[in-house]
Order: C-alpha cells, then sequence, then structure tokens
C-alpha cells in the first residue's frame, strides 16, 4: 500500500528539510506530551546528521517550535528560540555522539514545571516521518501516526488485561501494544497506540487502576 | 488501485477517464472521504504553494544558514529586460521554482513536493503553464492529482528520497510528474503523460545528491531550476509526438537500480560531488567550523 495522493504532495511544512525541520517540530510536539505539562527546561541530545547540521537547517527552531505546540507549518517557528526565551524556557543544545542510531536521532531531557523529568530518544526518518524509540529509559515504538497513550504502572499480574477491558470497553482499536518493565516487581511501561482519537476521559479512567502511575496521552501529530 | 503506470493507464482506459480523475476517485475511496473533500485538501496545498512561488520574486529573503539569497529575485529582474534566450514561460517557471525554494531554505511555509528540497519543481510548472492557458483553479487541482499519482507510482516502485536514490530520486521525480501534469492541462493523452515523465526522468538519470555542508540547499536550488525546465521541455517533446522508447515503469526501475549503485557519498551526505570539492569543504569549515 502506498501513501496516497497526499503521501506525495504535502505536508505542508516549514522548511528547509522534511527530516531537519518537520520530523522535529513533531519531535518537539512529542517531547511536549510526553513531559506531560508546561516545560521548564529542555536540552537536546543532537545525533548524527541532526548534530552537524542543526542550525543551519533550523532543527533546533523546529524541535522548539514542537516543544512550544506549534504544528509543522507554523510560520512561528522560525522565532520559536525567542518565544521560548520569552517563556523563561531553558534551552540547550548539545551535539553528541548517540550510538548507533539512525543518523538523525535527538535525546531530549526534559523538566516540567511540576519538576517531574523525562526523557526521550526520537529520530526523525525520511519525510518528516519519526519514530520514538525509547521514553524515560523504556524502548518505545510511537509514529506519531496514531494516538498513543503511555502508562507507567507497578509490574504485577492482571496489568495489561485492565487496561485492555477498559480499551475495549470504550470501543477503542488497538494498534499495537508495548510493555516492558525495569526489574521484576516494580515499575513497567505499557504504550499503547490506537485508530482514531483518545477520548479526554479516558486518562483518567485508566488512571483509576489500582496500580497506575502515570499515563501521558500522546496524540497524533 | 494501481501500483504502476501499466495499470493506471489501464484504469484511465477502461473508464474512458483522465489520470487526475482516476486519482481522485481513488483517494477518495481509499480515505472514505468523498471527492469534495479531497479536491478542497488540495486547494489548501495549492494556496500555500502559490504564495511560496510568488514571494521571493520582488523581495530577497536570506536563507538560515546565511548561504544565499535573491536568486529568484535576480532571474525575475532579467526576464524583465527581454533579453532572455529560453522562453518567457520557462524561465517564469524557474523564477517561480527559485522563489518556492527561497521560501524553504528561509524557514517560511511549502508544501513538499514530493519532498522540501524539490519543492519548487511541480508547484512552478504547474502554475505557469495555468497562467500562459488561463486555467481555472479545478483544472490546476487535477494537476497536481495528476502529479501526485505519478509520484506515487515512483514511491510504490522505486524511492523518492535523495538519500536512498540521489537527487534524480528527488528533483528527477518531481519534475516526471510536472511532466505529466501539465500534458494533461495541455490535453495531452494519457500515452503523452507518461512519454513526458519518462524523457523527464531520463535526462536526469544517476543525477546524484551532493547539498554542500549536507544542507537542502546548494545545488538544489539550480537542480529545482534544471528540473522545471526539463519537464517543460519533456512536455513539448511529447506533445509533438515524440515517444520515450523505455516505458515509465522501466524507467523507474531503472532509476531506482541506477539509485541504489550510487556510493553513499552521493547520497544526501554531504559528502562527495560537489560537497566534496574545495570550494564545497570550505563553506561546510565556515558554517559548521569543522
Ligand atoms: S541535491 Fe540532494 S538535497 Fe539537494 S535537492 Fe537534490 S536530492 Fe535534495
Amino acid at each position: 500500500m502506498g501513501r496516497g495522493l497526499f503521501g506525495i504532495l504535502g505536508p505542508s511544512m516549514i522548511g528547509p528539510s522534511s527530516s531537519h525541520t518537520a520530523g522535529a517540530v513533531r519531535i518537539g510536539r512529542m517531547c511536549r506530551s510526553v513531559a506531560r505539562g508546561d516545560i521548564a527546561a529542555a536540552t537536546f541530545f543532537l545525533h548524527g546528521s541532526f548534530a552537524q547540521t542543526y542550525k543551519g537547517h533550523g532543527t533546533d527552531r523546529a524541535l522548539v517550535g514542537g516543544l512550544l505546540g506549534m504544528n509543522t507549518d507554523d510560520e512561528r517557528i522560525i522565532n520559536s528560540l525567542e518565544l521560548a526565551k520569552k517563556e523563561n524556557m531553558k534551552i540547550q543544545f548539545l551535539p553528541t555522539n548517540l550510538g548507533n542510531y539512525h543518523p538523525n536521532t535527538v535525546r531530549a531531557e526534559m523538566v516540567n514545571k511540576n519538576g517531574d523529568t523525562c526523557n526521550l530518544i526520537a529520530s526523525s526518518i525520511g519525510g518528516g516521518e519519526i519514530q520514538i524509540i525509547s521514553v524515560n529509559g523504556f524502548p518505545a515504538n510511537i509514529s506519531g501516526i496514531y494516538d498513543a497513550l503511555i502508562i507507567r504502572h507497578m509490574d504485577k499480574v492482571g496489568m495489561i488485561s485492565k487496561i485492555a477491558a477498559l480499551f475495549e470497553k470504550n470501543k477503542l482499536n488497538i494498534v499495537s501494544l508495548y510493555n516492558n518493565r525495569e526489574s521484576k516487581g516494580k515499575i513497567a511501561i505499557t504504550i499503547i497506540e490506537i485508530d482514531g482519537d483518545v477520548p479526554e476521559y479516558l486518562a483518567d479512567l485508566v488512571s483509576k487502576i489500582d496500580g497506575i502511575l502515570s499515563i501521558s496521552v500522546v496524540n497524533k501529530i | 488501485m494501481y501500483n504502476n503506470a501499466n495499470e493506471l493507464k489501464l484504469l484511465c482506459r477502461e473508464q474512458g477517464k483522465r489520470i487526475s480523475d482516476v486519482a481522485i476517485e481513488i483517494e477518495a475511496m481509499e480515505n472514505e472521504i468523498t471527492v469534495e473533500e479531497v479536491r478542497a485538501k488540495f486547494e489548501k496545498f495549492i494556496d500555500i504553494m502559490n504564495v511560496a512561488c510568488h514571494k521571493t520574486l520582488n523581495k530577497a529573503i536570506p536563507s538560515i544558514s546565511g548561504l544565499t539569497s535573491g536568486d529568484a529575485k535576480k532571474l525575475n529582474d532579467y526576464i524583465e529586460k527581454k533579453q532572455n534566450l529560453c522562453s518567457d514561460h520557462a524561465l517564469k517557471g524557474v523564477a517561480f521554482a527559485l522563489s518556492c525554494f527561497e521560501v524553504n531554505t528561509s524557514m517560511g511555509r511549502i508544501v513538499a513536493a514530493p519532498t522540501a528540497g524539490s519543492c519548487g519543481i511541480v508547484p512552478a510548472c504547474i502554475f505557469v503553464v495555468a497562467d500562459k492557458i488561463n486555467a481555472n483553479k479545478d483544472a490546476v487541482i487535477d494537476a497536481f492529482a495528476t502529479a501526485s499519482a505519478v509520484g506515487s507510482i515512483i514511491e510504490k516502485n522505486a524511492t523518492l528520497s535523495g538519500a536512498e536514490g540521489g537527487c534524480q530520486a528527488e528533483c528527477g521525480s518531481a519534475s516526471a510528474m510536472a511532466a505529466a501534469a501539465v500534458v494533461e492541462m495541455r490535453g495531452g493523452t494519457i500515452d503523452q503523460s507518461f512519454h513526458a515523465a519518462s524523457m523527464t526522468l531520463k535526462n536526469v538519470m544517476g543525477q546524484v545528491c551532493d547539498p554542500i555542508a549536507g544542507l537542502v540547499e546548494v545545488p538544489c536550488a539550480k537542480r529545482n531550476a534544471i528540473g522545471v525546465v526539463n519537464a517543460l521541455l519533456c512536455v513539448d517533446l511529447a506533445l509533438a509526438g515524440i515517444k520515450s522508447f523505455v516505458p515509465f515503469d522501466e524507467v523507474v526501475a531503472a532509476m531506482y537500480e541506477v539509485g541504489k549503485s550510487l556510493p553513499c557519498e552521493l547520497r544526501e551526505t554531504g559528502l562527495g560531488g560537489l560537497a566534496g570539492t574545495p570550494t564545497g569543504i570550505a563553506i561546510r569549515k565556515k558554517i559548521f567550523g569543522k
């Protein structure tokens, strides 16, 4: 299956490069969702081609534009660094070598206004498409094509079936489900992509399940 | 559904329809939306592209890297002096493409067509021909649909990415898309659309992707420029009745083979080709300090 006509013409975006700009905006938006709440500070560790060309391609402005909630075609992206400063966001860019990753990869570390920290590693894989590779150190595989939920919970029997039952009850079709844990009996993370939109009340419902620690909704972008 | 040019041609012939009709209907069907909704989506993109194709014709905007600025304006001023050798339309098309490209490099809003690096070619060709023949909005939407359909065939059977297939896959594909679309706009046949697309792609077979300092800027702007002239030339060839010896699907397969056999230095890494010249290396050092 191809991507249809609008996989060829489109997206509408801020230039100059779909992987260095559009993809970076989407990664920034993902960072914002994962951080759950207003971001106070973010450090971007840029890898590969991101590290080399981030200034000339405006990848820095694109990541921060996403962090501020902008879309890939928002003409304010070019001024995002100044806008972030106005909002007292502390932003840092550090070219680095993350290891064996796609050449357009970034590791982002964020602190939100409540002081919560989080991080993710994401690659811009071409044509503005992205892949989240890890969230808070847990392996993940989120494309941003679907709405996703990142659920941190206790690692105990029956958690996934309880979560899945809730999805079924709300007629939400699961596209993919990843589950990983830190160590047996401690904290686990479940990442679920679904068809359609995550209804607003869903996070509340999930968080009522016994053993749930936190939940982030990552809307498709 | 169509997977290649042959299948698309067959659908057109069976239904007695043009490429754009079939492409739009299938797009609507596969996404469970109406034909009108598909057209409206194109229209939104067309507005953005139209702005971009005119934005720097009279006013230079520097690129985000500081490397380039003002070529669209230079060419536009030159055309006004009426000393040009290429036709007014061809050059005006190039000026449109340069403007669109300059909007891209200055972090303005564009539509990837099929990529950001090649964003000037398809809209420039379609808009300049639309101006010439006074085409209405619907005809312009049809043209973009045909271009996209041809692009999707290339993507299904080869690649549209410079990193994978060199610039032939990016700007070459954009030109092929534009050529097929413009043939349809001018009332040519479906076969002529694909002859034009084939010839366009053949003309740049092997074109490498060698952006200086790894930035989508030099030589990309000029690859957009030649992309416009290449497409318009092949439209004229096809409308004159000249045929491509090798059919489109085979040309696409050959382009893919050639792309895959390019060394990685010539596929968007910013190492070989023009990027590897003393000038290219000096610019890289100036921008990145290494
Ligand atoms: S040279 Fe490479 S980066 Fe530049 S337009 Fe061609 S394919 Fe894109």
